[in-house]
């Protein structure tokens, strides 16, 4: 009998909160809309009198960004934001929309828009395709959406990449999530670039679905669930095959490492600890001494590096900064730790758009201030909002690494066959 | 003051739920009444039991009058008190370590004294009630439910007060006026200011629960009672949605209710002194027994966090030809010290339960009406209480405070104004208090300190046991009653009170929480030192 309780309901920790309020003072929209009544209320208050009578499921909860900031600054170890991401999960009133379903829904709507991607990007584009977006689908007129590009990344990989793979000693595993593959094949095309500079041959998972986190912020778990079993049984194969999993995208990450077990309740053993994202892979090699980085001696750029909030929770920043500052060449400056706004289609839907950029305007005036060639974040979403937002472009740090490397030499330092290879 | 005239056909000693039904039952019949509290209403045993809403199948095989009483007056309730009601049912499980057998002769006894009673599968139940012991080999489901006393008692006060009565909170009882052997009043100290009033009534009530013993020492008369002790756990929130009870015969710690957002586990039984009856503290020998046997009920609760303990004490009568108290009954006991005794003017009205608090009111006022040559028929079966005329608002759209304060005064919540963002700011966050509940609660229901403000509106209740919000709570109380001199001593007081129920329990998540209040009351606010400077100057 699954349901009868043999340990405590407290699900996420919730009895271990003591009240102290810190992670309201952290909470990133309760600073800026007072509608949303802070991570304490929302989550271990809230879940006392939910657990009373459902009817206490308070609306405002879908308010939270779900950036988990609470949860990062609780001295309790309240998991607060999967506190708030839970109720809604179970006691959500409301069915998707049709606009949510369609920011939900990157694979299927990536692959039709990247089939037709000019038109696409043309459309969305024009002023009264975004005035009807924003009165009858509700999606910002603010919002640029990212362009679509022509060629998928698979599409790309397949092609120009996968034959020379197997000459590789060693081998990684890539989920390129829906971003690259349909938006920024560059990404994808720097990290094949890197990873075979120090000696990895990448490859695709067998298959490979959208990491959900935004059907998880539509109210679509069954969906998001299925698509997760189908990304855990191909990273367990490809684990078999001794080839961790690498990713260029935090949320992608932390949904599939932390999101996967504690929302969706998808087992993801032995997958957890072989799912990283490339920076941390990149950087615990260098230190152990496994591989070598040579970099281009004219190679100069001033980076402002912004933590994105899943990156923040998992304590993964200082994998990409300390990276970062192996490059000769590269000075960095440290924004201060704010949440940019957009948390992924958050930011797209007219009713937050306000709540986003109010949100993100400390982080805005700091780039600004900073004055920066580029910013750099590990999140698509923070660089959609961040060059939206400002003046500045954004790069992941794995394409400032393809940059700033020398290539050649870099793959010389990294394997012995190099002779054998290049002759 | 509705009385001007310092004279009332009925003076009611004792603020606990029998008192505040028999003022209310007085005043509805036209008797003018007052109503005395030595401290504040529900501070005895009203204010320190389960919270269970009987359906009197607990009592069916032992005393099936009792057991009768149960389900006639929880049908009642249901309908009176909806606002302090919520319609849980129980189950009475029986565990492998019990005997089945006893299941028969349970539902037949209830199905005697008229308690409807469902044997239901195992397997059901476990379904039923998620947190039920899933070794359980048999359950039956009965009309069980949860019943908050402290608002039960502040609707009949103020109820009472609507049909004219008039009610005082902290004073104390300390003489009654007798001449030529019949009380003819009570002089009655104010607790806070000290003074002694005198107020006089052709029939005086002694509801006063274990204490209406010393009561009736003060005529000369003995009553023989047994204070029985009864300890009790309460948990940080809800994990049962039923009343769990065992299906056995009556023994410790064996019912689980659902009370508002937490749940209590009890009780123990234990005959106490009646000097020790005014500072009741938990042992460490009841947490064991109360955490071994809840455990059985509900296996979660031992991972569960505890927030507090407290105790109360049953007024249990020994029958008058029966000093040695073998023969204790619960049921109630109606005396009239004229007859009994050759005290006129003198009504004892004690024993039963809270659940049967309308029905002991009713044959108190019957017997009070019959001395005054009153002919009035009671009217408090079928008059709802104020705050449940209608049933409960189905609201959910709102704000949780709002929602929260609905359910704690039902249809009262009307009369709670927001009217700008301070009105609708939380002061307890735990329980869901907002800035405008605390001002109908001074403004309307007899709220001089801290703790009668947390029986009205559950302020400091929660978890964090008035950190964050006896502060608050203590800066409000004192501007909406415009005695602002007070504050701190009330606010140490209370924050002692919290620490008391506590201590107990005081391991894992409920002692750091403590120690956090300590820490922010006494290092950073200086409250200890704040207090003793006081005393100091006095």
């Amino acid at each position: 009998m699954a349901t009868t309780q043999l340990t405590s309901i407290s699900d996420h920790n919730f009895e271990q909160c003591l009240k102290c309020s810190i992670c309201t003072v952290y909470c990133p929209v309760a600073a800026v809309n007072p509608a949303y009544p802070g991570p304490k209320q929302a989550g271990p208050d809230g879940e006392r009198y939910r657990l009373k009578d459902p009817k206490f499921f308070d609306e405002a909860l879908k308010l939270c960004l779900n950036c988990k900031r609470c949860e990062v600054a609780c001295p309790s170890d309240v998991r607060i934001g999967d506190l708030i991401q839970q109720a809604r999960m179970k006691h959500k009133s409301y069915r998707p929309k049709m606009r949510d379903m369609m920011l939900a829904s990157t694979d299927l709507v990536g692959t039709m828009a990247t089939m037709v991607a000019p038109i696409t990007n043309f459309t969305l584009g024009l002023k009264p395709v975004k005035a009807v977006m924003h009165g009858v689908m509700a999606i910002d007129k603010h919002r640029t959406f990212p362009a679509y590009s022509q060629q998928k990344f698979e599409a790309w990989f397949n092609k120009n990449a996968r034959d020379y793979q197997n000459t590789f000693a060693k081998h990684v595993s890539y989920f390129h999530g829906c971003y690259v593959n349909y938006n920024f094949p560059q990404l994808g095309k720097d990290f094949v670039t890197v990873m075979n500079a120090v000696g990895y041959g990448v490859h695709l998972l067998e298959k490979e679905k959208c990491c959900g986190v935004a059907m998880i912020a539509n109210g679509m778990y069954n969906q998001a669930r299925k698509q997760g079993e189908v990304n855990m049984a191909s990273m367990r194969k490809s684990i078999d095959q001794q080839r961790p999993v690498l990713t260029t995208s935090s949320t992608c990450t932390f949904t599939m490492r932390d999101e996967y077990p504690e929302l969706l309740g998808i087992n993801n053993d032995g997958v957890r600890d072989n799912l990283s994202l490339a920076t941390r892979f990149l950087f615990q090699l260098v230190d152990e001494g496994k591989i070598k980085l040579a970099f281009r001696p004219e190679f100069k750029m001033r980076i402002a590096y912004h933590t994105a909030c899943h990156m923040q929770r998992m304590g993964w920043a200082i994998y990409s900064t300390e990276l970062l500052r192996m490059i000769p060449g590269l000075e960095l400056i440290e924004l201060d730790q704010n949440c940019c706004g957009i948390s992924g289609t958050y930011g797209f839907k007219k009713e937050n758009y306000e709540t986003s950029q109010a949100i993100g305007e400390t982080l805005f005036a700091d780039i600004e201030a900073a004055k920066p060639d580029y910013v750099s974040t590990d999140c698509e979403t923070c660089k959609w909002q961040i060059e939206m937002s400002t003046s500045v472009k954004v790069l992941n740090p794995i394409s400032i690494l393809a940059q700033a490397l020398d290539i050649d030499a870099t793959r010389r330092l990294n394997s012995s066959e190099w002779h054998r290879m290049d002759a | 003051m509705n009385n001007k005239n310092n004279h009332y056909d009925v003076i009611v000693i004792g603020g606990g739920i029998t008192g505040a039904g028999v003022a209310r039952d007085c005043a509805m019949r036209g008797l003018s009444v007052l109503l005395l509290e030595r401290f504040d209403y529900t501070n005895g045993a009203t204010g320190r039991n389960h919270g269970l809403m009987h359906s009197g199948a607990r009592y069916a095989v032992t005393d099936k009058e009792s057991a009768t009483e149960c389900i006639e007056e929880n049908m009642i309730l249901r309908k009176i008190a909806s606002h302090c009601v919520e319609e849980t049912d129980g189950l009475f499980i029986t565990l492998p370590e019990d005997d089945l057998g006893y299941q028969k002769t349970f539902v037949e006894a209830c199905r005697a004294a008229g308690i409807r009673a469902d044997i239901i599968d195992p397997a059901e139940a476990r379904i039923m009630e998620p947190s039920v012991n899933p070794d359980l080999i048999g359950a039956v489901r009965v009309p069980d439910a949860s019943i908050d006393p402290f608002r039960l008692t502040v609707a009949n006060v103020v109820d009472a007060q609507l049909h004219g009565a008039d009610s005082l909170n902290y004073h104390e009882v300390t003489e009654l006026i007798i001449s030529q052997n019949r009380v003819v009043g009570v002089k009655a100290r104010d607790m806070y200011t000290g003074e002694v009033k005198e107020f006089y009534a052709d029939v005086t009530i002694n509801a006063a629960g274990i204490w209406g013993m010393l009561i009736a020492r003060l005529a000369g008369i003995t009553i023989n009672m047994f204070p029985a002790k009864g300890a009790l756990l309460i948990f940080g929130h809800r994990v049962n949605k039923m009343v769990i009870n065992r299906c056995r015969k009556p023994a410790n710690a064996d019912i689980l209710v659902p009370d508002d957002t937490v749940c209590v586990i009890g009780t123990t039984s234990d005959r106490v002194p009646i000097e020790t009856v005014d500072d009741m503290r938990v042992t460490d020998e009841e947490v064991r027994v109360l955490l071994a046997e809840g455990e059985k009920l509900a296996p979660s609760l031992a991972t569960t966090r505890i927030l507090r303990g407290y105790a109360g004490v049953r007024p249990l009568v020994a029958a008058d030809n029966d000093p040695s108290g073998r023969s204790i009954s619960r049921g109630i006991v109606c005396l009239d010290h004229e007859e009994r005794d050759g005290m006129a003017g003198f009504i004892t009205i004690v024993g039963g339960k809270m659940m049967t608090y309308r029905l002991m009111a009713q044959i108190a006022t019957d017997m009070a009406c019959s001395k005054l040559g009153k002919n009035a028929v009671c009217e408090t079966a079928t008059t709802p209480l104020p705050g449940s005329e209608q049933q409960k608002p189905a609201s959910g759209k709102q704000a949780f405070a709002i929602n929260a304060a609905e359910g704690r005064h039902g249809t009262f919540a009307s009369k709670i104004k927001y009217e700008s963002d301070t009105d609708r700011a939380m002061v307890c966050e735990c329980e869901g208090v907002s800035v405008a509940e605390i001002r109908y609660a001074v403004e309307n229901q007899h709220v001089p300190n801290l703790v009668s403000l947390r029986r009205r509106t559950r302020v400091g209740m929660g978890t964090c046991q008035g950190k964050l919000c006896a502060c608050r709570a203590a800066s409000l109380l004192g501007r909406f009653s415009g005695n602002i001199a007070k504050a701190q001593c009330d606010l140490a007081q209370f924050l002692d009170e919290r620490w008391k129920g506590v201590k107990p329990v005081a391991w894992g998540s409920a002692l750091r929480e403590a120690q956090l209040t300590a820490t922010i009351y006494q290092g950073l606010c200086g409250l200890d030192k704040a207090i003793a400077r006081k005393e100091d100057e006095k």
